[in-house]
């Protein structure tokens, strides 16, 4: 874990509020995993304050660039989108334990389940586990049309199928209807209804799912993003979504 | 550093800044990020007699220049602070000052009475101001009567110097400090967050859990600065001061207040090296100054002999 000043090389919106923002810096590297995120601190004054938690969607090892895809709906991510190349950017990173990629093994079959601006960090899994001989399949799912993003690139690893809530694109409703039984791994990122839905998949090896919560620190000091554990009979055993997550395996945390 | 070492009740600091209470954990986080040992002090997380989990989540909300929270003083409970945290950070060459909670004044004695007895506990924190527990927290810290009582009754079996941890929320901060020195307190740490509350448009609801929160970071300095300005001239006992600080000016305008040392919170959170990155850039502010020694900047802005041009040194 450690802090960069990161240089950003290329933005651009790729769908209704959806942005795409690259940086670099010599030290990003292999160390930046699938899951794991990065803490952005979006302005040198104090409004807004925090930093803000992005997903890792794509990390080059040997350029040392960094891809982010987030939406910008609050007052920190629409300042991160006008910010132009050139530019610096305030990293902390990479924070968190992400998907276990060393567990699925050559010829398993991996179903990759995402849910709105919880897709981004898929795309970087999909790669990852392709590269080991991974069979991947993706299932999508976005609110409308307008907010797809990363169909043709997601294709690239593996069958895609894309679902809008309200029907304007793909397949009509949420993910969990275009699921089928046959994977050996699952791995989803996305809101906490959809989570739920999939932490009892019939996986035979494995279900592995990226909590969403507010931060305060991003590395685990705070305690502002905790959640329970499940079957803690004393109620006093907690996880860090930021520092033991966001990545846990199905009936480890309360959802 | 000599310029910069502060000699206060129970601690001997290399200089005057510390992590503030609730914003630093037990040190284990940002010791990934520098050696703890540059810090004058550490002040740690709230430790309760039983462990705590808290409250529930959302507990944070961010606000113009600051941020609201409900953690609930969140903690391992004092046998674990006892077995794990504080001889871990018995491998750094730094002070502790544990901050002390509790629902009733039995706890509150029994957290002071074993926390003090560990070797690098140098000075207790009385935590009578949290805003986010029901029982205890704000309560004790609002009420004169019951400030008097905790302070008094911890002081009677603390082993070490105990200041207490002032909360803003009261209608006379003034007569709250003199009731706390009156029961004994060896200094006070101030101020603690400010009540306040945040609404999600999209719910109509709060957006933490808790309801209310308290809130933090560089909002609320002015506040602060204003508290202790009003108490530093009204009591005999130093003032550890804190509520947004983010630079080594801040630092020099809580000094100029009244204050002793300072305390940095929420900007731990914004950037973790805050600290180090302040303590580096103050003997350059008091080069600025020209000021020799930082301790001659507390309570300048109301002792009216002061005259920066004509300082001694």
């Amino acid at each position: 874990m450690k802090q960069y000043k990161t240089e950003l090389v290329a933005q651009k919106k790729i769908a209704a509020f959806i942005f795409e923002v690259v940086v670099y810096h010599e030290k990003i590297d292999e160390r930046f995993q699938p899951g794991q995120f990065v803490h952005v601190k979006v302005t040198s004054g104090s409004d807004p304050l925090l930093r803000r938690p992005i997903s890792i969607c794509h990390v080059d090892p040997e350029k040392h660039l960094l891809t982010m895809i987030y939406r910008a709906e609050g007052k920190g991510t629409r300042m991160l989108s006008e910010m132009v190349p050139g530019v610096e950017v305030d990293l902390l990173g990479p924070l968190g334990n992400g998907f276990p990629i060393e567990s699925p093994k050559r010829g398993d079959t991996a179903l990759l389940v995402g849910g709105g601006i919880g897709v981004p960090p898929l795309y970087y899994l999909s790669r990852e586990l392709t590269k080991r001989g991974v069979y991947v399949k993706h299932v999508n799912g976005f609110q409308t049309g307008s907010a797809v993003f990363y169909e043709e690139e997601f294709k690239a690893f593996g069958p895609v199928t894309v679902t809008t809530v309200d029907g304007s694109y793909g397949e009509a409703g949420f993910v969990t209807a275009q699921l089928d039984d046959s994977a050996d791994y699952l791995f989803a990122c996305g809101p906490s209804p959809m989570l739920r839905a999939l932490e009892s998949y019939p996986a035979k090896k494995g279900v592995y799912l990226s909590l969403e919560q507010r931060m305060g620190c991003g590395i685990g000091a705070c305690l502002a993003c905790v959640c329970h554990v499940q079957g803690d009979e004393t109620g006093l055993d907690y996880r860090k979504v930021c520092s033991d997550g966001p990545v846990f395996q199905a009936g480890e945390v309360v959802l | 550093m000599s310029r910069l070492r502060i000699q206060l009740p129970g601690l001997d600091l290399k200089n005057p800044i510390m992590p503030a209470s609730g914003c630093f954990g037990f040190g284990r986080e940002y010791s990934q990020f520098y050696k703890l040992d540059q810090l004058g002090a550490i002040m740690v997380k709230a430790t309760t007699n039983e462990p705590r989990f808290g409250n529930p989540t959302p507990r944070v909300a961010e606000t113009t220049s600051g941020m609201l929270n409900a953690i609930g003083l969140q903690n391992p409970g004092l046998d674990h602070v006892m077995n794990h945290e504080l001889p871990w950070l018995e491998t750094f060459d730094v002070p502790i000052i544990a901050n002390v909670a509790g629902s009733t004044i039995e706890d509150y004695v029994a957290v002071a009475k074993r926390i003090s007895t560990a070797p690098n506990v140098h000075a207790l924190e009385l935590n009578i101001s949290c805003p986010n527990v029901k029982e205890g927290g704000l309560a004790f810290g609002t009420v004169p009567e019951t400030a008097y009582e905790v302070t008094k009754a911890v002081k009677e079996v603390a082993r070490v110097p105990v200041y207490v941890k002032l909360s803003p929320n009261v209608t006379d901060i003034v007569q709250m400090a003199k009731v706390v020195e009156k029961a004994g307190a060896d200094g006070l740490t101030m101020i603690n967050t400010l009540l306040g509350m945040r609404i999600d448009l999209k719910t109509g609801k709060p957006i933490l859990a808790n309801g209310a929160g308290g809130l933090s970071g560089p909002a609320i300095k002015p506040v602060s600065i204003r508290m202790i300005h009003q108490v530093s001239q009204q009591v005999a006992i130093p003032i550890i001061g804190m509520g947004g600080v983010q630079s080594a000016e801040d630092v020099v305008e809580y000094f100029l207040a009244g204050a002793s040392a300072v305390a940095v919170g929420t900007a731990n959170f914004v950037d973790p090296m805050t600290c180090p990155t302040i303590i580096d850039a103050l003997p350059a502010m008091l080069d600025e100054m020209g000021v020799g020694h930082i301790s001659e900047l507390t309570g300048r802005s109301w002792k009216t002999e002061w005259n920066l041009q004509s300082s001694s040194h």
